[in-house]
C-alpha cells in the first residue's frame, strides 16, 4: 500500500504531459483536468486518513536502501499540506474554467497548472534535501511560466524580476546543499537529523542553517526578502494569483518548519530567536504595506507577507502549543487567502478594475458575493467564531506563556491593522455609491461563487469545529517536536 | 587543488553577481548562467575532488571517488539549462514588448 504514496506526485505529472497533446481541444482539456484533479483530491484524503491511523508512511524509490536511496515520507504534517494543496487546486481549477481567457487556455495553461502541483506535492512528500531542490525547481519553472502567461507588458517586466530573484535563491539553495554535504556526508533529511545531532550544531552547521533559512525565506517571502511578492502576484489572472497566494509561499514555510524541527533543532537560542525576530519584522512591515495600498490584489499580497510571519512566529517560540497554532494558521491561511484572491477576481470581472477608489456599491448589486467576501475578510482579520481567531489565539497565548511579550504585542497590533485594511476594502468596494455601470451590475456571479463556496464553508467549519481540528494540529506539533519518530520510521525501512 | 577550485568558485560568484547588478537584460541572463555554473563547481569541490578510483566495483580497488556529487551536478545542470533557455526567451520577449533592454527604464510606475 505504501507505494500509493507516489500518486499525488506522479498523477499530476502524467496528466500534465497528456494535456500537452490536447492543448487545442478546450472541452477535452477541461474534462481531463477536472477528473484528474478530483482523483488527486481523493488520493490526498485517503493518504491523510491512512497516515493518521497507521503512522508515518515511507517509500524508498527504486528500493535502494536508506540512506543511499531517495525516500518519500508522508507524516501528518505533509499529508495536511497535501490535502490543502488539493483543495486549493480543485477550487482554482473550477474557477479557471469560468474566468480564464480562451487564448490562454489554448496556450498550455492546464499542463503547467498540473506541473506546478507536481512540484508542490513533491516538495511536501520528499525526504531528501536535493530532491527537495529538484521539486522546488519543477514548481518554480511552472510558476515562472504561469506568472508570465498571457505576456502583457506588466507581467513580462515583473516576472523577469521574479525569475531572477528565484534563480538567485535556488543557487544559494544548491550552495547550502553543497556545504551540508561537505559537513555531514548525507542529504537524507532524517539521516541529517542524526548526523547534525552527533556533530553538535555550532560553527559551520549554524552557517548552513542560516543559508538554508535565507533560501526558504526568499521563497516564503519573509522579511527582508519579500519585496518581489506584491508586484508579481498582481499581474496574472485571478485563478493563478489565488493558486500562488494560497500555495507557493507556504512551500517555503513548510521547508523551514521541516528543516528547523528535524535537522537544525539543537541550537534554538541562536536559530529560533533569529526566526522569531524575522517573524516579528515580517508581520509588521507586511501589514504596513497593506495599510498603504489602494489596490485590491496588492493589499491581499501584502497580507500574505504579514501572515507568513505568524506561521514562522509559531516555529520561533518552539513549544507544542505555538507550533500547533502555526499549523492551524497555515491551514486557515491557505483556505482564506485563496478565497480572497478568487473574490478579487470576481470583483475585477464585475467592475473591470482593481483600484479600490474606482469601486463602490457592490453590496447593493451583488449581495451574496459581498456577504461571502465579508465572512472571509473578518475570518482573515480574526473575529471569533471563524477560523482566524482560533489560529491566532494559541500563538498569542503561547507567546504570553513563554514571556515573549514583544512579539506578542506585535502580533496583536498586526491583527488590528489587518482588520483595518480589510475594512478598508469592504468600505471602498462594497459600501458607498455605485460606481460601476448598470450592465456591469447585471453580471451574474453564481457559477463563480460556486467554486469559492467550499472555501468559505471550510473557514466557517474550521472555526466552529475548532476543538477537534486544534487537537489534530497539536498532535502534528508534538510529532514535529519529537523528530526521533520521523527519523526512526525513515531509517529503519 | 581544492583551494584553487574554491578561489575559482569565488571569482565566478563575483563575476555573476556583478553581471546581475548591471542594467542590461542580457547581461543579467549571462550573470545568472555564470552564477549557476559557479554553484555547480562549488558542489563538486565541497564533496572533495578525486580521491580514488572510479566507483566501479570488483576491480580490486580499495578507495573510490564519491559519485554522488556528480549525479547531483548532472541534475542541477539540466535544471539550469532549462532555466537559462527560459530566461533568454523571457528577456527577448520583454525587449520586444517594451522596446528597451535597460532595466532602469523597466522599473515601472507605482500602482499603474
Amino acid at each position: 500500500m505504501n507505494s500509493l504514496l507516489i500518486v499525488p506526485i506522479v498523477l499530476p505529472a502524467i496528466i500534465g504531459a497528456i494535456l500537452v497533446f490536447f492543448a487545442k481541444f478546450q472541452r477535452m482539456q477541461r474534462v481531463i483536468s477536472a477528473v484528474a484533479m478530483i482523483t488527486i483530491l481523493s488520493a490526498s484524503i485517503w493518504l491523510a486518513i491512512a497516515v493518521y491511523n497507521e503512522g508515518i508512511m515511507t517509500m524508498n524509490m527504486g528500493d535502494w536502501p536508506i540512506p543511499y536511496g531517495i525516500p518519500l515520507v508522508a507524516d501528518m504534517f505533509a499529508t495536511v499540506m497535501l490535502l490543502l494543496s488539493a483543495i486549493v487546486g480543485v477550487c482554482c481549477l473550477f474557477f479557471a474554467f469560468r474566468t480564464i481567457h480562451p487564448d490562454r487556455e489554448k496556450f498550455y495553461f492546464y499542463p503547467f497548472y498540473f506541473f506546478l502541483l507536481t512540484g508542490v506535492n513533491g516538495s511536501f512528500l520528499t525526504g531528501d534535501l536535493f530532491n527537495l531542490f529538484v521539486f522546488f525547481e519543477v514548481m518554480l519553472i511552472a510558476s515562472y511560466i504561469l506568472i508570465v502567461h498571457g505576456g502583457s507588458g506588466f507581467q513580462l517586466r515583473e516576472s523577469f524580476k521574479y525569475v531572477t530573484i528565484n534563480v538567485f535563491s535556488s543557487m544559494f539553495f544548491l550552495a547550502g546543499v553543497a556545504y551540508l554535504y561537505a559537513a555531514t556526508g548525507t542529504l537524507n533529511i532524517a539521516d541529517l537529523g542524526v548526523r547534525v545531532a552527533e556533530l553538535d550544531q555550532e560553527g559551520v552547521l549554524n552557517v548552513v542553517a542560516v543559508v538554508l533559512l535565507f533560501v526558504f525565506a526568499m521563497k516564503g517571502a519573509l522579511f527582508p526578502l519579500y519585496f518581489w511578492l506584491p508586484d508579481s502576484y498582481t499581474g496574472p489572472p485571478a485563478a493563478i494569483a489565488a493558486l500562488f497566494g494560497g500555495l507557493l509561499t507556504k512551500v517555503g514555510i513548510y521547508a523551514i518548519i521541516r528543516m528547523f524541527t528535524v535537522v537544525f533543532n539543537h541550537d534554538p537560542t541562536f536559530t529560533h530567536n533569529l526566526i522569531l525576530f524575522i517573524a516579528g519584522a515580517t508581520m509588521f512591515f507586511g501589514v504596513l504595506g497593506a495599510v498603504a495600498q489602494y489596490n485590491f490584489k496588492r493589499i491581499l499580497s501584502y497580507h500574505i507577507i504579514s501572515q507568513v510571519g505568524y506561521m514562522v512566529m509559531g516555529l520561533g517560540i518552539f513549544t507544542p502549543l505555538a507550533l500547533a497554532g502555526a499549523i492551524y494558521y497555515i491551514v486557515h491561511h491557505i483556505i482564506v487567502k485563496t478565497a480572497l484572491f478568487l473574490f478579487a477576481g470576481i470583483s475585477e470581472k464585475i467592475t473591470g478594475t482593481n483600484d479600490l477608489k474606482q469601486m463602490g456599491g457592490l453590496l447593493k448589486t451583488h449581495p451574496t458575493f459581498s456577504w461571502m467576501f465579508f465572512i472571509t475578510a473578518i475570518s482573515l482579520a480574526g473575529i471569533p467564531p471563524l477560523s482566524g481567531f482560533f489560529s491566532k489565539f494559541p500563538l498569542i497565548l503561547s507567546g504570553m506563556q513563554e514571556e515573549r511579550y514583544l512579539i506578542t504585542a506585535v502580533a496583536l497590533l498586526v491583527g488590528l491593522l489587518t482588520l483595518f485594511s480589510m475594512i478598508k476594502i469592504f468600505s471602498f468596494a462594497f459600501w458607498g455609491r455605485q460606481k460601476h455601470t448598470e450592465p456591469q451590475a447585471k453580471i451574474k456571479t453564481g457559477s463563480l461563487l460556486l467554486s469559492t463556496a467550499p472555501l468559505v464553508a471550510l473557514t466557517i467549519i474550521l472555526g466552529l469545529m475548532a476543538e477537534p481540528i486544534f487537537s489534530y494540529s497539536l498532535e502534528i506539533a508534538e510529532e514535529l517536536l519529537d523528530p526521533a519518530v520521523y527519523i526512526e520510521s525513515v531509517l529503519e525501512e | 587543488m581544492e583551494l584553487l577550485m574554491s578561489i575559482v568558485v569565488g571569482v565566478f560568484f563575483m563575476v555573476g553577481t556583478y553581471l546581475i547588478m548591471t542594467r542590461s537584460l542580457i547581461r543579467v541572463v549571462v550573470g545568472i548562467n555564470i552564477l549557476s555554473h559557479s554553484t555547480h563547481l562549488l558542489l563538486l569541490t565541497m564533496a572533495g575532488l578525486k580521491t580514488g578510483a572510479p566507483p566501479l566495483l570488483n576491480r580490486g580497488e580499495e578507495a573510490f571517488t564519491d559519485p554522488l556529487p556528480q549525479a547531483l551536478i548532472l541534475t542541477a545542470i539540466v535544471i539550469s539549462f532549462g532555466v537559462t533557455a527560459f530566461t533568454i526567451v523571457l528577456a527577448y520577449r520583454t525587449y520586444k514588448v517594451h522596446r528597451t533592454d535597460d532595466l532602469e527604464q523597466l522599473r515601472g510606475i507605482r500602482n499603474e
